[in-house]
């Protein structure tokens, strides 16, 4: 008997690839990138570079141990991607080890060793994120105040070699907490919120992001921009972020309406720290991701609960990395519960019962081709 | 068996506690946050195993089978207890350190499992070797996790060693880089699983190399 072996599925194919996923990603966050650059100057291009290079050498390293092609695997662009997303939640001026130190982690611990991509159960940028907080709380939680580029106060190019490269401090003037620290520092010695925001907080450069914070995550308008451009280009679903935010937004509007001086508004928690990158670029991963529609809600539900309670009620102030990264774990469990109904079936998996109208098509048709 | 070169080669390598059997890996996280931690408690559990396995051989004929499991952690029970005294007496300031965990040896699956799967069946001699081949085994999985914990962690090397074996071996105290800020994932339980994974890997990349190579090798699986 001779049977023709055909490729395995897919046979249709509309010519998407993860590189050009990567890809667009990678556009959409282009803008959030350059403003980061621009706001906080040379070492915050020290520091890409550095988490950039790391990330690569460690998948061509992987690769090259596990025996597969290494160029295949760097043009796809996760690495990439994940270098991008890390070094976009770091502090813009920390020192080239924490990017290294995160780069190699993301990329070794977080991806290769559950067998590259695809096969990650955290998000490996996420992941390395959390390591580094948890490691080096120093160095991740020095936050800079905005130093334009060409402005006077922007670091020259050696200068900024010298804050990533040398062991100079950090002047201490140059520094200070993002809303969301201070506002927690201020809140456990019983300042009322009201005290506390006016001469910290405006909304306006809150949302294009003229405040300190992490490389990339200052400008929840440019963030937001990316992640709607990803969204009419379909790269993404709507269902993650919507339900992140949605999630955030709800259970910041309540507590606020309860007890407006202890629990910060709602728009105040959507522009600040990483929450609109963590929504439209991180927690959308679609490998550490549930693959449903209505687990993908479940998922962003749990993310903006997990992102509000910590920021809330946490140890630290800022929750997305944790959030997500615990939300991954949960992600098979929430895959297992909710899966999409097999085509032709019920949700118990029975066979679907063949409805009057389907019957009585097909006995014509066989009635019709047995009278010929 | 009384093949002693296989019994060692057994503990030492092919059916290593940590590397093979993957046991006792509770007291492993526990304490291996520097090398010296961990030889303490290897050569605790090495002292236990080996006195458990003799004591067992040699009541293998008297113990009935249905009981034996009781009759076991009765046994190891009675000899942690007195290791516990012994180190407190005489190793006070390990015991500051290991204190919680040295009772836990009794609880310690591969003492347990050498007793049922080798002590139980063999005589007192090879049971002895196997206690000793197992520990050692052990106490070498635990120096080197511990030792990869403490110079990722915090840049030292067998630090405070001379508080478990004496002065006269305080010159294994290094520390390889002077004001290191430390890693502190490393010390905690998540490095000890990290290293005890790169490390596995690390075996198993090994014997792919060795068989690769023609060197004859005997794999033995005795699963407690």
């Amino acid at each position: 008997m001779n049977i023709n072996p055909v490729a395995g599925a897919p046979h249709a194919h509309d010519g998407d690839s993860v590189s050009r996923l990567m890809g667009l990603v990678l556009l959409a966050l282009l803008p959030a990138v350059l403003y980061g650059v621009v706001l906080f100057g040379w070492p915050a291009v020290n520091l890409l570079i550095v988490t950039l290079i790391v990330c690569l050498l460690c998948e061509a390293g992987c690769l090259w141990l596990a025996g597969r092609s290494v160029r295949l695997g760097l043009m796809d662009g996760t690495a990439l991607l994940t270098g991008v997303l890390l070094a976009l939640s770091l502090p813009p001026w920390a020192p080239w080890w924490i990017g290294a130190v995160g780069g190699g982690f993301a990329i070794i611990v977080g991806k290769q060793v559950f067998g590259g991509t695809g096969q990650n159960v955290f998000n490996p940028a996420m992941l390395a994120r959390v390591m580094l907080l948890v490691s080096f709380p120093v160095e991740m939680t020095t936050w800079l105040e905005p130093h334009p580029w060409l402005s006077g106060s922007a670091p020259g190019f050696l200068e900024g070699l010298l804050i990533t490269f040398g062991h100079s401090e950090i002047a201490d003037g140059v520094t200070g907490a993002t809303i969301l620290g201070y506002a927690r520092t201020e809140l456990v010695m019983n300042h009322a919120l009201s005290q506390i925001l006016p001469e910290h907080y405006h909304t306006g450069f809150a949302a294009i992001g003229w405040t300190g914070g992490s490389l990339g995550e200052t400008s929840a308008i440019l963030v937001l921009m990316g992640g709607l451009w990803l969204l009419w280009r379909k790269a993404i679903t709507w269902y993650i972020p919507v339900a992140m935010l949605g999630a955030v937004l709800v259970l910041a509007s309540g507590f606020h309406w309860l007890n407006a001086e202890r629990f910060a508004d709602p728009v105040l928690h959507v522009l600040s720290g990483g929450l609109m990158l963590g929504a439209f670029f991180i927690a959308t991963d679609p490998v550490t991701s549930p693959v449903s529609r209505g687990g993908q809600i479940v998922f962003g539900i749990g993310c903006g609960a997990l992102v509000y309670i910590i920021r809330t009620w946490g140890g630290y102030p800022e929750g997305v990395a944790f959030a997500v990264v615990l939300m991954n774990a949960a992600t098979p469990l929430v895959d297992h519960y909710l899966r999409p109904r097999a085509y032709g079936r019920t949700w118990s998996g029975q066979s679907r019962p063949i409805s009057e109208r389907a019957k009585h098509a097909a006995m014509g048709r066989d009635a019709g081709s047995g009278s010929r | 068996m009384n093949d002693y070169r296989g019994i060692f080669a057994d503990g030492l390598w092919n059916n290593n506690v940590v590397f093979a059997q993957m046991l006792a890996l509770c007291p492993l996280m526990a304490v291996t946050t520097t090398a010296t931690n961990g030889l303490g408690m290897g050569l605790a559990t090495t002292g236990v195993l080996l006195a458990a396995n003799v004591v067992i051989a040699s009541l293998r004929q008297f113990i009935v089978d249905q009981v034996r499991i009781p009759v076991f952690v009765l046994l190891i029970a009675s000899l942690v207890t007195l290791a516990d005294m012994a180190i407190n007496a005489w190793l006070h300031e390990l015991y500051k350190v290991l204190g919680l965990f040295i009772p836990l040896i009794v609880v310690n699956c591969c003492v347990l499992g050498r007793a049922e799967s080798f002590a139980s069946k063999q005589p007192v001699a090879a049971s002895a070797a196997d206690g000793l081949a197992m520990g050692l085994g052990l106490t070498l999985a635990l120096v080197m996790i511990g030792g990869c914990r403490e110079v990722l962690g915090s840049a030292t090397l067998f630090a405070h060693a001379s508080l478990l074996l004496g002065d006269s071996f305080a010159f294994l105290e290094t520390t390889l880089i002077q004001d290191y800020k430390g890693f502190l994932l490393m010390l905690l339980p998540p490095g000890g699983f990290l290293v005890l994974g790169f490390l596995l890997a690390g075996k198993r990349g090994m014997e792919r190399v060795m068989e690769k190579k023609g060197v004859k090798e005997e794999f033995h699986c005795s699963v407690p």
